[in-house]
């Protein structure tokens, strides 16, 4: 079980100080699909790279599996369970992708059918792409389904994607939604997207709409996602965070 | 030949043992055996130190291993070696130097490598550079190679140094006749004080030639490097350098790429790039359960190659 307790987390601009998380309270249970949706700026990468100790919290606690991890670096976070996929992830010059996915299932060297599994699942054609490097040659949405396959190929408790579906075409999308939905009925994991996708919110069971920092709203799909339909995806949140 | 031998060849040139087909080694300026077939002849130069390589036209799936090395402190030479290679033929040659210093002195190898391939031929040529030893003496390399690749040939250069040698200066002519291809690879790692630069022509002479340079180094501590790669187009051809590199502690890099055309349809492209590695390609790595160094042994290892 994901426990955050009383959250926050500000940054400086010059002497003015910005209160980007205001003391977050959400708990997620194990196997829980949460989607973590509201306007731009509302703080929903901000509470990932929190969670994943990518950015440090100045106030409360991140609490996974009975375990405090807000002291924890990064790199023990993502041992004790936690994965997070970037919204606009790094390339690698000379890294293969089968390096890389390597990596990411915990070091040992996957074989080209185990990669070719988790490309599959992100609408890669993984024939072409294995042996291929994670640099400029790629396209940005090829860069974005690559670092969605190593969230995958960690097979973590909790796994949390962010934008998952930015810069992918279509058709990759829908088999993204797929690999979701599957992801969400064969694993145990607990999953958190980030997402403004109405294919992707609609596989949720609980949603969060975080706007200006606080948690705007919290609660089952069913009673959440008509509110996001009949609002026009936030702007309701964004006037209520004013 | 003793077990530090092989340590070396292993280096340089991935040899266990005694490989099969011909072969040379050379090591402190005498050889320490040599293997010729059916195929391909080595023999000594008559007038300097070297030798030279013949392979017939047709040779096929062939490799020739020729490293050189030095376990003498002190020792320093300067070596030429000639490869004439036959039209049609499709081989491997595996070159490199190992130099292991215990001593005070310096220990240095000049290698004059040229080659001469005919029509239609595919050649692999691979060269490794190593030193190591507990001594103060320096371990220097200067490498040159120059190639004329024939009509409708192509040659792929692969040349690494990755670690121990102090000082390299390489120098490295190729012209390209109609149809014929080069790519050369570089990779580099510096560390410490180590000095390291490289001076590339490559011409592309003839109609329909086509060539790449692609650089990859990675400067650590205090080591100081300089790129100069150009490409010069004679004729309707394609070129292309790219440069990058990573630099680490207080090291020092030069990448500086140049392309000349000197007929109207050569097309010519360079690029180059010089940074740190990237905060967020080191928070991605630890994402997936790397600490920071081993995230950053990842990335140079992949950078590289090795």
């Amino acid at each position: 079980m994901l426990e955050i307790k009383n959250l926050s987390f500000s940054a400086t601009d010059g002497a003015e100080k910005i209160d980007i998380l205001k003391n977050i309270d959400l708990t997620v249970k194990d196997g829980t699909f949460l989607v973590l949706t509201g306007p731009n700026g509302g703080g929903k990468t901000s509470l990932a790279k929190a969670i994943s100790g990518i950015v440090q919290p100045t106030g409360g606690s991140v609490i996974w599996n009975g375990l405090d991890v807000t002291n924890m670096s990064i790199t023990e976070r993502a041992r004790a369970g936690i994965s997070y996929g970037f919204q606009q992830p790094p390339r690698f010059t000379g890294m293969t992708v089968k390096a890389l996915l390597s990596i990411a299932s915990g070091g040992k060297e996957l074989s080209r059918i185990e990669c070719c599994n988790y490309l599959n699942k992100v609408g890669l054609c993984a024939a072409d792409y294995v042996d291929r490097e994670v640099d400029t040659s790629l396209s940005g949405g090829e860069v974005k389904r690559i670092e969605i396959a190593t969230i995958l190929a960690r097979k973590s408790g909790l796994m949390i994607f962010d934008e998952p579906e930015a810069g992918i075409d279509l058709w990759s999308f829908a088999k993204l939604t797929e690999t979701f939905r599957e992801l969400h009925k064969t694993s145990d994991a607990t999953i958190i997207v980030i997402s403004h996708q109405e294919r992707i919110i609609s596989l949720a069971d609980e949603i969060c709409v975080l706007s200006n920092g606080q948690i705007a709203e919290h609660g089952s799909r069913d009673e959440i996602f008509p509110k996001l339909l009949g609002t026009g995806m936030g702007c309701e949140y964004m006037r209520k965070g004013e | 030949m003793e077990k530090l031998d092989f340590t070396l060849l292993k280096e340089i040139a991935l040899m266990d043992s005694i490989p099969t087909g011909a072969y040379n080694i050379r090591k402190n300026g005498s050889s320490a055996g040599r293997f010729s077939t059916e195929n391909i002849r080595i023999e000594n130069k008559t007038d300097k130190a070297g030798i030279d390589i013949n392979i017939k036209s047709n040779t096929k799936g062939e490799t020739v291993h020729i490293p050189v090395i030095i376990t003498d402190t002190g020792y320093t030479e300067v070596v030429y070696n000639d490869f004439f290679i036959g039209d049609n033929c499709d081989v491997t040659i595996m070159a490199g130097c190992g130099i292991h210093n215990c001593g005070d002195s310096e220990s240095r190898h000049d290698g004059v490598h040229t080659f001469y391939i005919g029509k239609n031929s595919v050649v692999r040529y691979a060269e490794r550079h190593y030193g190591d030893g507990d001594g103060n003496g320096e371990n220097v390399m200067n490498p040159e190679t120059i190639v004329y690749v024939g009509e409708g040939s192509t040659i792929q250069m692969d040349t690494t140094q990755i670690k121990g040698i102090d000082s390299t200066a390489r120098k490295t002519k190729i012209v390209v006749a109609k149809d014929g291809s080069a790519i050369i690879n570089e990779k580099l790692l510096t560390h410490g004080k180590q000095y390291a630069e490289s001076d590339m022509d490559l011409i592309l002479d003839g109609e329909n030639a086509n060539g790449r340079i692609i650089s990859r180094s990675v400067a650590q501590d205090d080591s100081k490097q300089i790129f100069r790669p150009c490409v010069t187009g004679k004729s309707a051809c394609f070129g292309h350098i790219r440069c990058d590199s990573i630099l680490m502690g207080n090291a020092t890099i030069s990448s500086i790429p140049a392309v000349a055309a000197e007929h109207t349809e050569a097309n010519l492209v360079h690029e180059a790039a010089i940074g740190r590695i990237a905060g967020d390609q080191l928070i991605k790595l630890m994402t997936l359960g790397l600490t920071e160094e081993e995230a950053e042994e990842k990335i140079l290892e992949g950078f590289l190659g090795e």
